[in-house]
């Protein structure tokens, strides 16, 4: 496969970016998008220029690490895809490619496609966990979980926390991600405890972060490559309204 | 922080706001609309009604009033801030932008909203302050007494082409905005599931239509019966008016 590529590339922080064109050739329709781009790089170390930075780890689709908006979408056209999962037999011979960092104030570029999500670890270390010591495993299967609640809890905790919905959100919002943070914790008995502190602590650490406000597009979802569901948001909307309502009545323990 | 202003200048909290908000403008759009269709009936049933709501006692009239502006202004001034925030979200926006899953209706919510605000201070002007247009000497004799002719004043209203073609757009465009506002008002309120989602996005755009055909049969049945001679209204009603606006200017001068 031959393609044009047009990169993001983006020395710092500071510094001003701007989209480069690249031409690829002799590219396997069974490489993944990273190893296409592992190409390109080798190619370029070859001649001596500084090759394009991203993040990539597992490359099995289950940590999160890989972003990439390609042609406009996070994680490119495949659907329940994330980048690395990504082959390049979804592209044609000879097409263009456009290739930017995922985009929001919260998730500044450091360096070409590369962006600090830290913002979300922000949100996870403000209400992501369980206070008391819940015990190992075995002392988790202790406590019966109805069906139905453990698969709704199961999907919510799919998350990879890649930040596509964001990227792909029209007002860069993170309620997804949170939704599905608090929908994970707050359906199980051992998160329940907390979930009105959870969701409050959380939710504002969200708003802190500067991310934008959701208006019901969508289109979080749609990209999400751990297809999780529109109802962790409306799950965390109905969470924050109770906490809201306790709180302004002081019952939050 | 106080929890009430806490839940106030959340992301949520605006959001619950708009949602609330837009549930009372959504109920009042369709009642008004319900009320105005009663122009198809002989002229005594939208006088009666129309001379009904008008001798409400003042209190429970401006109060009426009062509260849906209110409404309206709470709703306008969030739009603004949350639209905002969301643009402020993603200072940098994507060179190839792509959308999967967003609707033209979603999209396009500040857009419509900006033109309902125009539609909604010129439609108070023209047929609440009637400032406009003159509407002043349109009397009805209902039961002996002389109220003011609403069959009258909304069929010569509708007679200026370029006010009905005004109001057509405007409701086209309600209709979207609705489409859209009345099923994400239920996501926002936390009570919405994929179950449910797909019933009440159809619901939402039946209830987008059955406004939008409402609201629009009343210009095209003025435009038809003035400019193309079909006897859908009451055409010498409004001759009778004329006549008797004359008569009673010549009595009490």
């Amino acid at each position: 496969m031959k393609l044009k590529l047009k990169i993001w590339r983006q020395k710092s922080v500071e510094m001003e970016g701007s989209l480069v064109d690249y031409q690829l050739a002799d590219v396997s329709p069974d490489s993944s998008f990273l190893e296409m781009l592992d190409l390109l790089n080798e190619q370029m170390i070859s001649e001596g220029e500084e090759p394009v930075a991203f993040d990539h780890d597992c490359r099995e689709g289950i940590c999160g690490t890989c972003s990439l908006t390609i042609n406009g979408i996070p994680h490119g056209p495949q659907k329940a895809t994330t980048t690395c999962q990504l082959h390049m037999r979804h592209f044609r011979d000879g097409e263009t490619i456009v290739i930017e960092p995922f985009r929001a104030r919260p998730f500044p570029v450091i360096s070409d496609l590369i962006v600090d999500r830290a913002a979300f670890d922000g949100i996870v270390q403000i209400g992501g966990f369980i206070t008391a010591r819940t015990g190992s495993a075995p002392d988790g299967n202790a406590i019966p979980i109805s069906k139905g609640v453990a698969d709704k809890s199961m999907d919510a905790a799919a998350c990879i926390g890649c930040g596509a919905c964001v990227a792909a959100c029209k007002n860069a919002s993170a309620m997804l991600f949170v939704g599905a943070k608090v929908a994970h914790l707050n359906l199980l008995p051992q998160g329940a405890a907390e979930k009105d502190r959870r969701v409050l602590s959380m939710v504002s650490q969200m708003d802190r972060a500067g991310f934008g406000n959701c208006t019901n597009f969508g289109e979080c979802s749609a990209v999400c490559p751990k297809e999780i569901p529109l109802d962790v948001i409306a799950k965390m909307n109905r969470d924050y309204a109770t906490a809201s309502l306790k709180n302004i009545f002081s019952q939050v323990g | 922080m106080n929890p009430f202003r806490q839940l106030l200048q959340s992301s949520l909290g605006k959001k619950y706001l708009m949602a609330l908000t837009g549930v009372v403008l959504a109920g009042f759009v369709l009642g008004h609309m319900a009320g105005n269709v009663q122009i198809f009936l002989p002229p005594e049933y939208i006088n009666t009604y129309g001379h009904k709501l008008q001798s409400l006692p003042g209190v429970a009239l401006w109060g009426i009033r009062g509260f849906l502006l209110l409404c309206l202004a709470v709703h306008v001034w969030l739009a603004f801030v949350l639209t905002i925030e969301n643009r402020l979200a993603r200072p940098l926006r994507y060179e190839a932008e792509d959308t999967v899953e967003a609707t033209i209706s979603s999209r396009a919510m500040p857009y419509t909203g900006l033109i309902l605000l125009f539609f909604i201070i010129f439609h108070i002007l023209h047929y609440t302050v009637r400032s406009v247009y003159d509407y002043s000497n349109l009397p009805y004799d209902l039961h002996g007494e002389v109220v003011h002719d609403i069959y009258a004043m909304m069929y010569l209203g509708f007679t200026h082409w370029w006010v009905s073609i005004f109001y057509i757009i405007a409701m086209s465009l309600l209709c979207m905005h609705l489409a859209h506002g009345v099923s994400s008002m239920f996501q926002t309120m936390g009570v919405r599931n994929d179950k449910w989602r797909p019933f009440l996005n159809k619901a939402a755009l039946a209830y987008g239509w059955i406004v939008y055909l409402g609201f629009i049969s009343i210009p095209i049945a003025v435009l038809l019966t003035e400019y193309g001679g079909l006897p859908i209204l009451d055409k010498e009603h409004i001759e009778a008016t004329q006549t008797l606006a004359k008569t009673l200017t010549l009595i009490h001068p």
